[in-house]
């Protein structure tokens, strides 16, 4: 079954916070939930089906449904890190196709910055992981696994600190016209190239800002979008997958967006070069490339010529990306890009992007992310949406 | 530019009970790698049934020669930088590892290294490599 066109995404909101030190994590949650469902035209009463993952205190959805006051159904707390929220999105339309919910509440919330965790903090592993004897003692933070593949990409491909840094540059460029973006300012090159070294070859400013904060949507099926005031997002395609060492013949010149992205293409019946706007996770510079290159944005190996002199900025490039500032500048929740990358899609898709990057004539969109860790396991998810 | 390598116990594995003869012949220097019994491939990290189909495995010593395959000297995490790496062994497996006992910016992926043991706070020592040419 698929699930091309059983549902639509029906209410978005991006929490305008990015520092509450005097809100809880499930405050921003509930916070999240009324402005997605104000968005849509929508109330409490209304949804039958709720998706969080592990930002959601205690056991999720169970403390969440209690805490939120939900009736539900239907309830999913897929966990594949950052890019659990796009994986929502596909088990929201398929649960609706199934006949198993009418309206999905998604929510993420996070206070990362006012709890000062960041991708250089010693990670808390937890009992019991297979993983943790081999990779633990060796101090395998964020921001290295991540910094691996690059340095490999630009051992195998040729790919330059340079080209890299134009993804931030990018990002920044649209961050300015964002009144919520963390960082406004605009970027250089040289900028990027002389900020700190964190972890060779990823400089500060090819990472990620640490924000509080978090985002809703809501998902329903086309009976219930057809009757709503707001501009239809249709739900085409969307895939999974998680990727790992593979059993130690690790290769880290590919995603799991390589195989996610294929499977969503295949079922919304599009190309590549039929996207108009791309919501790509940028938990750092190398995610962006990575996900463009496996997703088919350009061949293998070519993703640091696709990115540089500006292909990614709204109105000069050809794949206008992040017209928000991204997790690069403007938001990245709970240290989980997710759920921003949708809530821009349908921003551009309605038409309610800043008119400064919003993308002419948008009708096709994609939001892709990675959760976990490029360099030794992640999990992926893409969702391919269209304006109706 | 050069940036020493700083000898800091690492952070202690967890023993469990199906990888307790790897960590006691990590206190003897040598490193073990599990192979399948039915299809006879090595994996990385080490388990009781082979991630490939599923066999029963067993313990092997590895030679300790290995090539880096990637690695990023980690400056901001911690109190002094260290080099993250993973090193493709002559048996084929990669595992994660830390190169030592050189300065950090000489690291390049393709060099050969060998094996040595870095001391844990309260637990075995655990693999990491060395340039195998001297400086």
């Amino acid at each position: 079954m698929s699930i091309n066109g059983k549902a639509y995404i029906v209410g978005a909101y991006e929490h305008p916070t990015r520092k509450a030190p005097d809100k809880s994590v499930a405050q921003l949650h509930a916070e999240c939930a009324r402005g997605a469902l104000e968005d849509a035209g929508l109330t409490l009463q209304d949804v039958d089906g709720y998706f969080c993952a592990g930002d959601a205190p205690g056991l999720g959805m169970i403390n969440m449904v209690d805490y939120l006051g939900l009736k539900v159904r239907h309830v999913d707390s897929t966990d594949t890190g950052g890019s659990a929220y796009i994986a929502h999105v596909s088990h929201a339309a398929q649960a609706i196709a199934a006949g198993k919910c009418n309206v999905a509440l998604i929510t993420l919330a996070g206070r990362p910055r006012s709890e000062g965790s960041s991708g250089t903090q010693a990670r808390n592993w937890g009992a019991n992981l297979p993983d943790q004897p081999f990779e633990a003692p060796y101090n395998a933070v964020t921001v290295n696994l991540y910094a691996m593949v690059a340095m490999r990409h630009m051992f195998q491909y040729g790919t330059t600190s340079e080209q890299l840094a134009w993804i931030k540059v990018a990002a920044s460029h649209h961050a300015q016209h964002n009144p919520h973006a963390m960082l406004r300012e605009v970027v250089t090159v040289d900028d990027v190239l002389n900020s700190p070294m964190i972890s060779d070859p990823l400089h500060k400013l090819d990472c990620c800002v640490v924000s509080d904060g978090g985002g809703a949507l809501i998902v329903a099926r086309p009976e219930i979008a057809a009757r709503l005031k707001r501009p239809k997002v249709k739900i085409l395609g969307a895939g999974e997958a998680v990727k790992g060492q593979l059993g130690g013949e690790v290769d880290l010149s590919w995603s799991g967006a390589a195989i996610s992205g294929p499977i969503a293409f295949e079922e919304a019946r599009i190309r590549p070069s039929d996207i108009k706007y791309a919501s790509i996770y940028d938990s750092f510079t190398i995610t962006v490339l990575m996900q463009l290159e496996d997703l088919g944005f350009c061949k293998k190996g070519e993703g640091g010529r696709f990115v540089a002199d500006g292909n990614l900025i709204s109105g000069v490039g050809k794949l206008p990306f992040n017209t928000d500032g991204g997790g690069l500048c403007n938001n990245h929740p709970a240290n989980r890009g997710g759920i921003t990358k949708v809530i821009e899609a349908v921003r551009q898709l309605r038409g309610e992007a800043h008119p400064a990057v919003q993308v002419k004539n948008c009708d096709l969109a994609l939001a892709q992310g990675t959760g976990g860790y490029l360099g030794s396991r992640h999990g992926s998810a893409t969702v391919i949406l269209e304006r109706e | 530019m050069s940036t020493p390598y700083t000898a800091t116990p690492l952070k202690s594995p967890q023993v469990a009970p199906d990888n307790t003869a790897f960590w006691e012949a990590a206190r003897e220097g040598r490193l073990l790698v599990r192979h399948c019994k039915s299809c006879g491939k090595p994996h990385w990290y080490p388990r009781t049934l082979c991630p490939f189909c599923m066999g029963d495995t067993e313990w092997k010593q590895a030679s300790g020669r290995g090539t880096i395959y990637s690695f990023s000297v980690t400056r901001r995490a911690g109190p002094t930088p260290f080099c993250i790496a993973y090193v493709t062994l002559e048996e084929g497996v990669t595992m994660m590892t830390h190169i030592v006992d050189c300065d950090l910016d000489t690291v390049r992926i393709g060099q050969q290294v060998k094996l040595t043991f870095t001391p844990t706070e309260d637990g075995p020592p655990v693999p990491t490599f060395a340039p195998a040419e001297a400086g």
